[in-house]
């Protein structure tokens, strides 16, 4: 294990930065904290455990392009808009949005591959961050996840006075060779001793006690068909920040833009599959009402998500939609209710 | 795949001519898709869909109408409903190009277990489009399956899809069956008159023919239940489904009834997986 000084931080972050484009959350002009491209002139927030959105952004943009059409007449040219090479370091990613990583590559990377998504993990090292100052919103432990041993490429832990890092992959080691002149050799007690505490932390939250696993019925139709779903999902506003802010949701739409009268860019982005006309059809729609769109978004993830992979939930109880619900529905309040409905 | 030696994404798609443009009712027309300079784009099995876009109005799919066994080109048999089929069918001329990607989704299994079997197949309106594909495919290899029924229904004789085919080529194939009924009663029409299901009762089928069943929802819901009242098993009925789509590989997350996504584990289903599945299509 190795370490730097707080003091001394800035240099690793340089040194860090010539070697690929260097990601940090950081507060950016509306005061919230996301992941940025770091200069020398940004202060990284370690200090804040979860970043606004998640993480899933460096992946599955919000928006990409995909293409361009250009007409000529009744001729048609289709220039891929190739996904990026560039060699992104992700630093200071939670525990909980690591896994997100490995629930998605459950979606792009299973057969037939996506490529705009394989490229950018394919280009992405991952610098983990251990957490210490959990919020009260996290419940990353229901899903198994150990947020004081995040994973990644690196793992590092952040002290009073000093930044720990341990190599855990071949790239990761790579890595840690380029910069390892600008840390000294640490004892992992220190690490140690602030996970002990942060477990101990962790056991006190309010959440510390909720789980999921073996609570909620797998059988689709049973849950699907349960009597819970009118009443839960009538609050839900259909704003869909639960499905943008969540780092598992993968939902996307894709749409052309008209550059010109000879030109259209197709690109993709984010959907939800709370909005109203998401499965629109020009001759119906099979989820008309807000109960059904609302049953869809929460099946899918405690219900079908897991039996198409070996039982893997699609949250990873990051918490983002118990704290940026307008109207404080949450994925908590389904999954108790399905099962204190399972006993009536 | 096509074979261009590129790395393409599955999102990416080829560009395909229209070569022909048949009107066959008042709001479907079938287009006809090849490669520029000729020949098909991709190889396909009975039952798969293709999506088709026109840059600007979007993309939509289709299920792809001719037969895999035809080696010079694709067609589409689409119904005007929306953005790019209004485009397709009022502003395409043939020599148009178009982006086309695909094949998508499984297949009627007519390899292995429609082999050998007396097929009955019951289709109402544009429903007829993927049945033509397995129709064709099946009279193409005719000695590898028993008798042919084929039960149709449309709103008048005018919205029959294809009715050159259905009233003197099919009908003139070995052991092979056609059986026309429309909504109404309309002056010469010398066929039957009444909606599907009522119909399929009439004609009295033994329960041991396989059902290719396809059409609205609705349709497929009654006919199901008169084959059930037949004597039919849920599993000997293949039926194919419609959803709205976009990926077309189980990723965007648009098309799943349950945990099945129809572009990828469907569109072709047996009805007793149907019975598994929320009832949300
Ligand atoms: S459902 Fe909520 S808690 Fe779970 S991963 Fe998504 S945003 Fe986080
Ligand atoms: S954030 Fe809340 S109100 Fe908005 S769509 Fe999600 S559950 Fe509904
Ligand atoms: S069309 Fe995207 S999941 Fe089926």
């Amino acid at each position: 294990m190795l370490k730097i000084t707080l003091d001394n931080l800035p240099k690793l972050l340089a040194a860090l930065s010539e070697l690929g484009e260097l990601q940090v959350p950081c507060e950016n002009k509306s005061g919230k904290v996301d992941f940025e491209k770091w200069n020398a002139e940004k202060r990284p927030r370690f200090d804040i455990t979860l970043t606004s959105k998640s993480a899933k952004d460096l992946f599955f943009p919000q928006v990409e392009d995909l293409l361009a059409f250009k007409t000529k007449g009744k001729n048609l040219s289709i220039e891929q808009i190739m996904p990026s090479d560039k060699k992104v370091i992700l630093m200071g990613v939670r525990a909980c949005d690591i896994k997100s990583f490995e629930l998605l590559d459950k979606v792009f990377l299973k057969d037939p591959v996506d490529t705009y998504y394989k490229a950018r993990r394919e280009n992405t090292l991952i610098i983990g961050m251990a957490c210490s100052e959990p919020e009260e919103t996290c419940f990353c432990g229901s899903f198994g996840i150990d947020a004081t041993a995040p994973g990644g490429d690196v793992t590092t832990w952040i002290t009073k006075d000093a930044l720990y890092w341990q190599a855990n992959t071949e790239a990761g080691k790579t890595l840690t060779e380029k910069v390892a002149d600008l840390m000294e050799e640490a004892e992992a007690s220190k690490v140690e001793e602030q996970a002990a505490v942060t477990k101990a932390v962790l056991e006190k939250m309010p959440l510390a006690n909720f789980k999921v696993a073996g609570k909620i019925p797998q059988d689709e139709l049973k849950t699907f068909n349960s009597k819970i779903w009118e009443e839960i999902s009538a609050g839900c506003l259909s704003c869909c920040t639960c499905t943008y802010v969540c780092p598992t949701c993968h939902c996307y739409d894709i749409r052309d833009y008209a550059v010109s009268d000879n030109h259209t860019e197709r690109y993709r982005c984010w959907d939800s599959c709370l909005a109203s006309d998401f499965t629109k059809m020009a001759h119906g729609n099979p989820r008309k009402t807000k109960v059904e769109r609302f049953r869809q978004r929460y099946m899918h993830k405690l219900v079908y998500f897991p039996n198409n992979n070996e039982g893997d939930f699609a949250c990873v109880g990051c918490g983002r939609c118990l704290q940026k619900c307008p109207v404080n529905l949450n994925i908590v309040k389904v999954a108790k209710a399905l099962e204190v409905s399972e006993d009536v | 795949m096509c074979n261009c030696g590129h790395h393409h994404d599955t999102l990416i798609p080829q560009i395909g001519v229209i070569t022909d443009i048949c009107t066959e009712t008042a709001d479907v027309k079938t287009f006809r898709v090849e490669k520029v300079g000729g020949g098909k784009l991709f190889e396909h099995l009975p039952g798969q869909c293709a999506i088709l876009s026109v840059p600007g109005k979007g993309e939509a799919i289709f299920s792809i109408t001719s037969s895999p066994t035809n080696e010079e080109y694709m067609e589409f048999s689409i119904k005007r409903c929306g953005s790019i089929t209004d485009f397709l069918h009022y502003e395409v001329e043939v020599g148009q190009q178009i982006a086309v990607r695909g094949p998508y989704g499984n297949n009627f299994p007519v390899a292995d277990k429609l082999v050998g079997k007396d097929i009955l197949f019951i289709a109402g309106g544009i429903g007829l489009a993927p049945m033509r594909s397995v129709i064709n495919y099946m009279l193409d290899k005719r000695a590898d399956y028993g008798s042919i029924d084929i039960v149709y229904g449309a709103r008048s004789v005018e919205d029959f899809v294809r009715y050159n085919e259905l009233s003197e080529v099919w009908p003139a194939q070995p052991d092979t069956r056609v059986h026309l009924t429309i909504d109404r009663p309309q002056e010469n029409w010398q066929g039957n008159v009444g909606f599907v299901p009522a119909f399929l009762k009439d004609l009295q089928f033994t329960p041991d023919k396989t059902v290719l069943l396809c059409g609205p929802p609705i349709m497929i819901k009654l006919c199901l239940a008169a084959l059930v009242e037949m004597g039919f098993e849920k599993s000997q009925v293949y039926t194919t489904l419609e959803l709205k789509m976009k990926c077309g590989v189980g990723k965007c997350g648009r098309c799943n009834i349950g945990g099945k996504y129809v572009c990828k584990d469907g569109p072709v289903f047996t009805c007793d997986q149907l019975d598994e599945m929320p009832d949300e299509y």
